[in-house]
């Protein structure tokens, strides 16, 4: 009895892992967003959903393979990203901080709208059904492995790209100093512009990993642009670090949460442990 | 300003020394004036792009990247196109002028010593290969043994043939290291020679040398 007992948990666990991978993905645009320009886009998980559409719509409506759907979605919530910045952000990046928070907040309903007037309010749902994994006893989605291992590969490149590039030193360089990357003969524009486009990237890279695992429709965004802020929160906001560590620290709380009462009190478990946190460490785990 | 020449300017606080350094690098734009550079004129020149012309600038208060490492600092100095590709050879140019930050080559430049960080924040400006080198107030906020020994590693820097513009405050230093100097006050130049004939003048010797 207590064999089966444990075998369970150690699904949980490993269920737990490849959830925070996914939200470690989740997290690292908005974080990365955060840290370079200092401003929070709300509307993030809606250009995760526009994401999903057009993998849906490609997919499904245009017959595109679902392999060049998702390359031509990364691609198009790239250009989102860096259109967001020139357009929205860009002319309110001296206002006050309540300002800009507004102002993609007005975004996220925009965005909202536009995908209700232009596909309804019906849950689409791309057709692919991965199956599951059965690895002993326990059983893991495939949509979810293959989620944890593009997310370990994103967060991966992405750490390569900042360690390693010139451009992804200047992005981590101009947080820590603005004023002086002029004489680094740095355009602090085009770096915004640049990072930008890579978080709009990210968020078309997790579209292309939901869309295996949920129907499209125009308010999803609200069932996981929660959860993405308070990983970037509880990590400390702009610490690319420590929202990959929350990623995996709340997807334990929700999984085995999960596992030892219901699916609900997972949640539920991770949110009470999210506001202990905030209460013990404000600026969250590896904040400034 | 000639090629190989080191110059200083020099005033009490607040003459526009560290105006006039920003106003070369374009971080402020001047109300009037030409600035030119190899006979161009930079007006046109937006900021980022004053170093790829051959102009690097050591701001006030040395302004390294804190979490970045000291040799990622010196990176950043080799940004423009340009100078990646000789980014090898001029890091070993820079760690032959600075034994002392190879060996922290690891660390972060926030954890360095106030001298270190002026040899780091120099060594970054260096990186980009520049004919023409501004420091502003290099000597300032440190311990008087550091001062001691920058100075007397501006006095190699300039012996290396750089073209090196300072300001600093510290005068009766800064003029045994450059060979001419202006004297500025309230943004205007009110004395200008070499560096002897203003340690001799009387001006400068009553009101900034105490003598």
């Amino acid at each position: 009895m207590s064999e089966l007992f444990d075998i369970y948990l150690l699904e949980a666990v490993l269920n737990g892992l490849l959830l925070g991978g996914l939200f470690a993905l989740l997290s690292l645009g908005l974080n990365l967003i955060f840290g370079v320009i200092d401003v929070v886009w709300i509307c993030y998980a809606e250009l995760i959903m526009c994401g999903m559409y057009a993998v849906y719509w490609l997919h499904v409506q245009y017959h595109w393979p679902v392999l060049a759907a998702m390359a031509a979605a990364i691609v198009l919530v790239a250009a989102l990203g860096a259109a967001l910045h020139q357009f929205v952000i860009r002319p309110v990046l001296s206002a006050e901080p309540i300002n800009q928070l507004l102002v993609t907040g007005g975004v996220l309903f925009f965005l909202q709208a536009a995908a209700t007037l232009a596909f309804g309010i019906d849950f689409r749902n791309v057709g692919i059904s991965l199956p599951s994994v059965h690895v002993g006893e326990m059983s893991f989605s495939a949509a979810r492995l293959l989620a944890f291992g593009a997310a370990a590969g994103g967060v991966a490149v992405m750490y390569f790209f900042l360690k390693r590039t010139y451009l992804g030193t200047a992005i981590r360089a101009i947080s820590q100093d603005r004023a002086i990357m002029p004489l680094m003969g740095v355009s602090a524009g085009r770096i915004f512009l640049t990072t930008s486009a890579l978080g709009g990237a990210l968020a078309g890279l997790a579209a292309c990993l939901l869309v295996l695992q949920y129907d499209v429709h125009p308010a999803i965004g609200l069932s996981f642009g929660p959860i993405t802020f308070l990983i970037c929160v509880l990590g400390g906001l702009g610490s690319l670090v420590g929202g990959f560590i929350a990623a995996f620290v709340l997807a334990q709380f929700i999984s085995i949460g999960g596992f030892f009462f219901a699916a609900e009190w997972g949640y539920f478990i991770a949110f009470v442990f999210f506001i202990v946190v905030m209460f013990i460490r404000p600026q969250g785990i590896l904040g400034k | 300003m000639r090629a190989g020449e080191a110059v200083a300017v020099i005033g009490p606080n607040g003459a526009g020394k560290t105006t006039l350094l920003r106003a070369i690098s374009k971080l402020v734009a001047p109300s009037g004036g030409e600035i030119a550079f190899e006979n161009e004129s930079l007006r046109n020149v937006p900021a980022h792009q004053i170093v790829s012309r051959g102009i690097a600038h050591v701001p006030e208060n040395r302004r390294l990247f804190p979490r970045l490492t000291v040799e990622e600092n010196l990176k950043m100095g080799a940004y423009p196109v340009a100078s990646r590709k000789k980014f090898p050879e001029r890091l070993e140019q820079v760690f032959g002028l600075f034994p002392r930050l190879k060996e922290r080559r690891r660390q972060a430049a926030g954890t360095l010593s106030g001298g270190e960080q002026q040899m780091c924040a120099i060594g970054r400006a260096l990186m980009s290969g520049p004919k023409l080198l501004l420091l502003d107030e290099p000597s300032a906020g440190l311990a008087p043994v550091v001062v001691q020994s920058i100075f007397e590693l501006m006095r190699r820097i300039c012996a290396e043939g750089y073209t090196v513009l300072i300001v600093e405050q510290n005068i009766r230093q800064v003029l045994k290291v450059v060979q001419r100097a202006y004297l500025l006050e309230a943004g205007r130049i009110v004395l200008s020679g070499s560096a002897a004939e203003l340690t001799a003048s009387p001006q400068i010797q009553k009101t900034y040398l105490g003598l």
